[in-house]
């Protein structure tokens, strides 16, 4: 697998990871506003968001209709989606096209839920790497508590009840966000990932984001044309 | 009184012409990992496949398929493509825009199949049913190989599939298959004609070379998957009765 600048793509795809509650969506966001006040080209693209399978995919939620295999190729279905007719497009175009979450999601969460890594590593295999993946890694915990502390109605899915660890919905959560954050850890090397400490104040960790992002990323070849 | 010889007197038999076969069971494996948590011992049921093009007579077939079986006391189930409860709409609304790339026409038609595989074709053969499915992962495959898809791509996507104990591919010519899709509704359709691919502008052109590029990639993968080939140049009563005799094959467990 190869990255968009190995395969002579022009723009440059930055994708955030980290468990619900890491902060990733904050530290993304806030490089984007600073990559749009430079004035470059910046597209933002977020998990789960094409609309025509985005119906499937909460009418499955909503019912209880989806199954480990179903999950993941629905979500599949979602990321080629956007990956065919918004990314790749972008990228040709030399954009910086900012993801919240990518292929990495897919892997921890189905592999938790027990498809086979190989099977669902395949599915994704038309996909390219990231020329820069954070991974934002907060104690279990502090995500945990963030996520948690607002007492929220926890959805059936993103509490991980379907794979009946047990029958709290907080405690299910608590069990299989530690699974995931397994599943991120050990694919950290093997994909570069960018670990970023997200224990750390908000600005703390958006300096390194900034600092790292210039260090890596030619800014100037991303000028929105005057 | 005559000499008839009368044993003991028996308890009452089950009256022969009635009695309803069992099919012998037969393991069943999937293509590659299958669907994680299932146990294929228990698959009792049947899974027949019957592929075609549209106007091959796949679904005349199939409705005297589920005659004759239930005649002879077998539960039967029918599924398809593009029926699950989980994408059906979904995947219709896309194709009528024509809006969806292939990879993600793609996997959202492996979506259905998993969905309709999981919820319906697992637990009937579970429950002993004969499964009748109008087109299956081959259908799938051919579409997108003739788009150009990769071939490893589309095995490891659907190495969930259950491998079927009968497939048979009902094999019409191209040039026969316009005769009967205009018979039936006066018209091509856009997607059966590859028009997306752009083999032609002329929509008649168009069908000929994809349904021959298509009959190509079945008997292609013909090799790989052993299906019966089926000639459907024949009476509806002939062919029938080539699948009920192929099938009573299966039903005794081959």
């Amino acid at each position: 697998m190869k990255t968009f600048a190995e395969l002579n793509f022009p723009g440059r795809l930055i994708a955030v990871e980290g468990l619900d509650g890491s902060g990733k969506s904050t530290q993304i966001y806030l490089l984007k506003r600073w990559l749009e006040l430079q004035g470059l080209k910046v597209f933002f693209s977020e998990w789960n968001s094409s609309d025509l399978v985005k119906s499937a995919t909460s009418k499955g939620k909503k019912r209880e209709l989806l199954t480990p295999t179903t999950f993941s190729l629905i979500h599949a279905t979602d990321f080629a989606d956007r990956y065919e007719r918004q990314l790749v497009p972008l990228l040709r175009a030399g954009y910086l096209v900012l993801c919240d979450r990518y292929i990495f999601t897919a892997f921890a969460r189905d592999t938790v839920r027990g498809c086979p890594p190989k099977w669902v590593r395949g599915i994704y295999s038309f996909a390219a790497l990231p020329d820069l993946t954070f991974f934002f890694r907060a104690d279990l915990e502090v995500s945990l508590h963030r996520i948690l502390d607002g007492r929220p109605e926890l959805k059936y899915f993103e509490a991980g009840m379907d794979l009946r660890l047990s029958s709290d919905s907080y405690e299910s959560f608590r069990i299989f966000q530690g699974r995931i954050l397994e599943q991120y850890l050990s694919m950290s090397t093997e994909f570069n990932f960018l670990v970023i400490d997200a224990n750390q104040r908000v600005e703390a960790q958006q300096s390194l984001v900034r600092q790292l992002m210039s260090a890596r990323v030619d800014l100037s070849q991303y000028v929105l044309p005057k | 009184m005559g000499t008839t010889r009368r044993g003991p007197a028996s308890p009452p038999q089950p009256i022969a012409s009635r009695s309803v076969m069992v099919p012998k069971p037969t393991p069943k494996r999937f293509y590659g990992h299958g669907i994680p948590g299932v146990d294929l011992e228990k698959l009792s049921g049947k899974l027949i496949v019957i592929e075609g093009a549209d106007g091959s007579g796949r679904s005349t077939q199939i409705a005297r398929l589920v005659q004759w079986l239930e005649g002879c006391g077998h539960a039967t189930v029918q599924v398809g493509l593009k029926r699950s409860t989980l994408v059906s709409e979904e995947l219709e609304r896309a194709k009528q825009g024509n809006i969806l790339s292939h990879i993600t026409l793609s996997l959202f038609y492996a979506t259905d199949f998993a969905d309709q595989l999981e919820n319906i074709i697992l637990p009937a053969l579970k429950a002993g049913f004969m499964v009748l499915a109008d087109r299956y992962i081959y259908t799938l495959m051919v579409r997108d190989l003739v788009r150009g898809m990769d071939e490893a791509w589309l095995k490891n996507v659907y190495g969930i599939a259950l491998v079927p104990d009968a497939v048979f591919y009902l094999n019409v010519p191209p040039e026969q298959l316009v005769q009967r899709n205009f018979q039936k509704n006066h018209t091509l359709d856009y997607w059966e004609s590859g028009m997306d691919v752009g083999l032609s502008r002329d929509m008649f052109d168009c069908f000929l070379q994809y349904q021959a590029l298509v009959e190509k990639q079945f008997r292609r993968l013909q090799s790989t998957y052993g299906f019966t080939i089926v000639s459907g140049e024949r009476s509806v009563e002939e062919i029938n009765a080539e699948l009920q005799e192929k099938i009573e094959v299966v039903l005794v467990g081959k």
